[in-house]
């Protein structure tokens, strides 16, 4: 195997906490089992190192990660690095003040993620009163002169309201607007039933977010994803598994993608343990599934295999239960059947009688205490 | 398409020289474009202050060479159409 370039993109999750309970949330259900944090010393350290392989990229991100009271002096010591800083936040705690100190520490641009241009949905969706907040929180991003991506995840019960969504980012300011229809990993995966849309949803969907830019022009740019249970080939994941991504979490593992930890029998580094380069250059976990050499049939001879490198282990784990297997979104794998089922069932007009699970400390200790 | 006027870099976008990518990279929201050389050659000099005449000349004397403009005229629309560089 040629020796992977350098790893462009740092995600720093400063904390599994989070004033929010989102049911799509794809931080891992144990997020409960993880909660010691690395302190400001451990992530200046890891800051340090990724940038000395060549890190550019840098998203702080959680959990919330305004929640960290050392934010501002992470976000200063990258900027001095030289990366180009990314705060992606629920815009709980970025109030006139903190906002003041993180332009000054030298952030470059926030991410505001939005549940939904609805209160009700959005309070209802996120658990929390957080509707009016974010509002305030858009103009203060936009009064400090920052570029504003606007995160919405998609999903059955909002992908209906993308129409009012994008006007309400329009009116906010925002440049770039994520419709990011929902993956189903972690929490979401937990409420698939209730998430993924029906066809005719993403059909109409696609048409309002056309629509729109024809309209918009260059003032903003919309990025529509679909979820790829409705595709035919898998995703590129993380464009490639060890490929430009590192993701730390906040106990300090480092992992390619920030829900890697739920492959078995795979063990993940930790930056109190080894340092930066060496975890991506040299780790078992950063170079199990890099390249093609894992691969199992009918990834291992298929002429598509270099384009989308068997799109995601971690799908191909929770559907197929093997991560060396071909991710079963793709419909040449033996196991599509069980995408093309979950399709299916969500055609139908009530789809699940199960509640919806909240991401809570308490579900999450719950989910672990299962046998 | 020939445009009067000064360019410069949009300030939603950041450029530098990356030396892990031994290239000048531009940086904006949770993105990077990889710049060849002579597109930060021509992005360097997008000051809001010259305009495309005098990038013109500029480049062609730092380079010795002449004929540049219909190649830099491309890649200005080429830039504008992505933002990378605004109008004054």
């Amino acid at each position: 195997m040629t020796t992977p370039g350098p790893p462009l993109w740092l995600l720093a999750e400063l904390t599994y906490r989070c004033p929010l309970h989102c049911v799509f949330c794809y931080n891992p259900v144990d997020f409960s089992a993880h909660e010691q944090e690395l302190n400001t010393e451990g992530w200046l350290r890891v800051l340090r190192e990724a940038r000395e392989l060549g890190a550019v990229q840098c998203g702080f991100s959680g959990g919330e990660p305004m929640l960290r009271a050392d934010l501002e002096i992470l976000v200063a010591e990258a900027h001095r690095l030289g990366y180009y800083t990314n705060l992606l936040t629920s815009g709980v705690g970025l109030n006139e003040q903190r906002a003041g100190m993180l332009r000054a520490a030298g952030l470059d641009h926030i991410q505001l993620s939005l549940q939904d241009s609805t209160r009700e949905m959005n309070d209802f969706l996120s658990h929390t009163r957080t509707f009016d907040l974010k509002q305030r929180v858009a103009r203060l991003i936009k009064d400090h002169g920052w570029p504003m991506v606007l995160n919405v995840v998609m999903h059955r019960l909002n992908i209906d309201h993308i129409g009012r969504i994008i006007e309400m980012a329009d009116q906010l300011g925002a440049e770039y607007v994520e419709l990011a229809n929902s993956q189903y990993y972690s929490w979401a995966q937990l409420n698939r039933e209730h998430l993924l849309p029906t066809r005719e949803q993403l059909a109409r969907a696609e048409a309002v977010t056309n629509e729109w830019r024809q309209r918009l022009g260059e003032r903003m740019k919309l990025f529509f994803v679909v979820p790829d249970y409705y595709e035919s080939r898998p995703k590129k994941c993380m464009n490639g598994w060890g490929n430009v991504f590192l993701t730390v979490t906040p106990d300090g593992t480092a992992l390619p993608c920030h829900t890697a930890r739920m492959l078995p029998g795979l063990e993940f580094p930790n930056v109190r343990d080894m340092g930066v380069r060496e975890i991506w250059y040299d780790s078992e976990g950063f170079n199990r599934y890099r390249g093609t050499g894992w691969m199992k049939e009918p990834c291992r001879s298929c002429p598509e295999k270099e384009k989308d490198l068997g799109g995601c282990r971690c799908q191909a784990y929770m559907l197929a239960g093997d991560p060396a297997m071909a991710d079963p979104v793709c419909d040449k794998s033996p196991q599509h059947q069980v995408v093309s089922d979950a399709v299916l069932q969500a055609q139908q007009s009530t789809p699940t009688s199960r509640p919806l699970v909240f991401r809570t400390p308490e579900e999450s200790r719950r989910l672990l205490a299962r046998p | 398409m020939e445009r009067t006027g000064s360019p410069r870099l949009n300030p939603l976008f950041r450029m530098q020289w990356e030396q892990a990518q031994q290239s000048w990279v531009l940086l904006y929201p949770e993105g990077m474009v990889k710049l060849n050389q002579s597109a930060a050659e021509i992005l360097r000099r997008c000051d809001g202050e010259r305009d495309v005449a005098a990038i013109v000349a500029d480049l062609e004397q730092a380079f010795a060479t002449g004929g540049l403009a219909g190649d830099v005229n491309a890649f200005l629309e080429i830039a504008g159409a992505q933002r990378w560089v605004v109008w004054k």
